[in-house]
């Protein structure tokens, strides 16, 4: 029992970075029907940002407060992401809207390619440990007959919470604000959305923005709760979190939350009963099996297809 | 009415230009910060440190802002006014000037391991002939057998890998476990890819489009975790070695008595394994390339680029579309089963590095850059991306430009991202973007590209 609560607690960790990742390529799905391959590419690099500024602060600047540190890195990362994804988009994306769909496709395969190799060019092919954070935890329970002890670590509580702050806010925009209703009209006839005067191009631009900055906090926890970051850390937790997207309904945000979730759980628990080796392979099938027998989802509303 | 006269003046537009430039500049700044300006690495406590690369940032803002104000400049340009020819040929010279180039291209082909004998010697020619002709010939036949299934029926498949992968482990795990040579192997591993192919293309059928992609993506990696955790029978990480090359009617290339150079009274040298090497694998993409061609003609082939065009037709008028995609992944994986089994005879050695998402990418980009559909447009395609990373290996003398430490090398995928990117945008339908339908009323005519729908299947 203990340990069941124990990976409970792992899942919905890692379900919590999942989901955020998730939420760029549930967006940008919605918006423009484009699956952002270079997404957990951009993920990837926001972790490696995260690292560059916290070994700033840390080491060159010398900032003691951690606090203080992790908000500005937050901030800083988020930042520049965004400005990545905003130049991704304008680049390699925009020229090819009102091409043949698989256009958009393979020119973001193409980024993917040069995101993970650039930082691999550029910080080198090898594993980058950060330095630790947080390293505290609060013990659940005493350890019962089986002396195994639940714990819940700061960075865990952290990461939650983080993720939870953020989700409010970020339903706020979407549900409350002129940016928000501009991305839902684009999202249901793009080009009735023009006619009424909203700015089309720059509602997709700041759509691939936000999902950046999701995706920067995500990295930003993901070096904190692992510790470690790759060059080729991008595809995995990419597909994974387009699992996520795809198993809450791909363009229903909620949705995207909500398959995070469940992915960081399950690939927690079946690692913890079944097979860790497997654990990719679990994640790959469920992707398989909801396209072909749920291909809306669980949240998502379903594809009426007009001749 | 005259345009220029309702311009801004000169000195307006050009600060202007310059602000835009200097903007773009700001931009890559922001970008080049982190990730280019500081290099994490460890140092001897096993900790990282910064080290910092101001020189870099300076270079990428400067290219960044000279880059743009050229655009703005030669944007800005009055433009002559000559009417821009509509995309070069018309189709039917383009058509007679494709046929002319693959008969060109073909005696080409046949001829390049002479030329490169000529140009560079027996010791240099090797290499030339192993790096650059069986390698390219490889993805050619990959980019072929995938055209099946993206470019003629038009289901996008981003896991071709796995079907490769099937036909090198079939090769592998039949020579060790049961002694097979080559020759067995090859239709063994294409049969084995092809059953694959309808495995894995039977719970897909009802998939379309970007959706279909992820799945065959989710399958390809299925497909190598298993070869990686699946220790007892690949050897997980480690791979399988000791494949035996193909033999030239049962004589082996080796130093032996038995020894083709022994037999036929020669000099031993390892040229005659790499030139019959690549014979065979010319072979087998041209054979690829018949068989589709052939395959076009009749019903199924029809079927299939009927599908493409649009599924809900095809099914009102009785296609069964069940079938028709079926054959086409089968046949695809056929195809890649063939290309995997000579990969894994040529290398000797196959582990699961080989067979990455990263491939399945290579393919499909050769596919859609190439211009989905033409088999000449593949195979330049092929020639250009592979041929192209592959020479950046060769290009030692840019160290003497950059120094010592610069490894051309390791700028080859980051370059071949870069180029799918830029091709994309600079031909979104591929280069060859003209067709021939295969059947016509009255006239030959060539359709534009733009007029075709693909990869909605």
């Amino acid at each position: 029992m203990e340990y069941f609560v124990q990976q409970l607690i792992n899942g919905i960790t890692l379900g919590s970075i999942y989901g955020l990742i998730a939420i760029g390529y549930t967006m940008v799905f919605g918006i423009i029907g484009m699956v952002n391959f270079a997404h957990g590419d951009v993920f990837m690099l926001s972790t490696f940002i995260a690292l560059i500024f916290l070994l700033v602060l840390t080491q060159i600047l010398g900032i003691g407060s951690l606090a203080v540190a992790l908000f500005i890195v937050l901030i800083l990362c988020m930042l520049l992401t965004s400005l990545w994804a905003w130049v991704i988009e304008r680049l390699a994306y925009r020229p090819l809207r009102g091409s043949h769909r698989l256009a958009p496709l393979i020119s973001a395969i193409g980024m993917s390619i040069f995101l993970s190799n650039l930082v691999q060019v550029t910080q080198g092919p090898r594993n980058k440990p950060s330095p630790s954070f947080l390293p505290g935890v609060i013990a659940l329970s005493e350890g019962g007959g089986d002396g195994y002890a639940v714990t819940l670590s700061y960075k865990q509580i952290l990461i939650v919470a983080v993720t939870a702050v953020l989700l409010v806010a970020f339903w706020y925009v979407v549900q409350r604000t002129a940016l928000g209703r501009a991305q839902r009209a684009c999202e249901q006839d793009r080009r009735m959305a023009a006619l009424l005067g909203v700015d089309v191009d720059k509602t997709i631009s700041l759509t691939f923005v936000m999902g950046a900055a999701l995706a920067a906090v995500a990295g930003l926890l993901f070096l904190i709760y692992y510790g470690v970051v790759h060059f080729n850390d991008g595809f995995v937790p990419g597909v994974k979190a387009f699992t996520a997207a795809v198993l809450g309904g791909i363009g229903s945000l909620p949705g995207a939350v909500l398959g995070g979730l469940l992915i960081g759980l399950i690939e927690t628990l079946w690692s913890a009963y079944f097979s860790i080796d497997y654990k990719d392979v679990a994640t790959f099938s469920i992707l398989a099996v909801t396209l072909v027998f749920l291909p809306s989802g669980l949240l998502g509303k379903p594809e009426v297809e007009k001749v | 009415m005259d345009a220029t006269a309702q311009r801004p003046p000169a000195s307006r537009r050009i600060a202007a230009a310059v602000k835009d430039a200097l903007g773009t500049a700001l931009v890559a700044l922001g970008l080049a910060v982190p990730i280019l300006a500081l290099r994490t690495e460890q140092d001897i406590f096993n900790e990282l440190v910064l080290q910092a690369r101001w020189s870099y940032v300076a270079i990428a803002v400067l290219v960044a802002f000279a880059g743009r104000l050229l655009y703005l400049i030669a944007a800005a340009a009055p433009r002559m006014s000559r009417p821009r020819p509509r995309a070069g040929l018309t189709p039917a010279v383009a058509s007679v000037a494709g046929r002319i180039f693959a008969g060109g291209g073909l005696v080409l082909l046949l001829l390049y391991p002479v030329l490169a004998l000529a140009l560079a010697g027996s010791a240099g020619a090797i290499k030339w002939i192993d790096n650059f002709g069986i390698q390219i010939l490889i993805y050619v036949m990959l980019g072929w057998g995938l055209n099946i299934v993206v470019g003629l029926a038009g289901l996008l498949d981003l896991g071709y890998v796995a079907f490769y992968a099937v036909g090198a482990y079939s090769t592998a795990l039949l020579v060790h476990n049961f002694g097979f040579g080559f020759w067995l192997c090859l239709p063994l591993a294409g049969i084995m890819a092809a059953f694959w192919g309808v495995m894995l293309g039977f719970p897909v059928l009802r998939l379309r489009g970007d959706y279909l992609a992820i799945v065959t993506l989710a399958f390809g990696e299925i497909i190598r975790l298993v070869l990686i955790n699946w220790v007892p029978v690949t050897n997980g990480y480690a791979g399988i070695s000791g494949i035996p090359r193909p033999t030239f009617f049962g004589i082996p290339f080796n130093a032996s008595d038995e020894g083709f150079a022994a037999v036929f009274g020669l000099e031993f040298t390892p040229l005659y394994r790499t030139l019959f090497l690549f014979y065979v694998i010319l072979a087998l993409a041209l054979i690829t390339n018949w068989v589709t061609l052939r395959l076009r003609r009749l019903p199924v082939g029809r079927a299939w680029e009927a599908l493409r065009e649009d599924e809900i037709a095809c099914r009102s008028l009785g296609i069964n579309t069940t079938n028709t995609k079926l054959t086409a992944f089968a046949i695809g994986a056929g195809f890649g089963g063939f290309a995997g089994s000579f990969f894994a005879a040529r290398q000797g050695f196959i582990s699961p590095e080989s067979f990455t998402f990263l491939e399945s990418a290579l393919v499909v980009a050769i596919v859609v850059l190439g211009g989905m559909g033409s088999q000449i447009g593949v195979a330049i395609a092929a020639i250009g991306m592979i041929g192209g990373t592959e020479i950046l290996r060769e290009l030692d003398w840019l160290k003497r430009v950059f120094g010592s430490d610069f490894e051309p090398a390791h700028y080859r995928m980051l370059l071949f991202g870069l180029a799918m990117v830029l091709l994309m945008i600079w031909r979104p339908r591929g280069l060859i973007a003209t067709r021939r339908p295969s059947i016509f009323l009255r006239e030959r005519r060539a359709i534009r590209a733009e007029f075709v729908g693909e990869g909605r299947g």
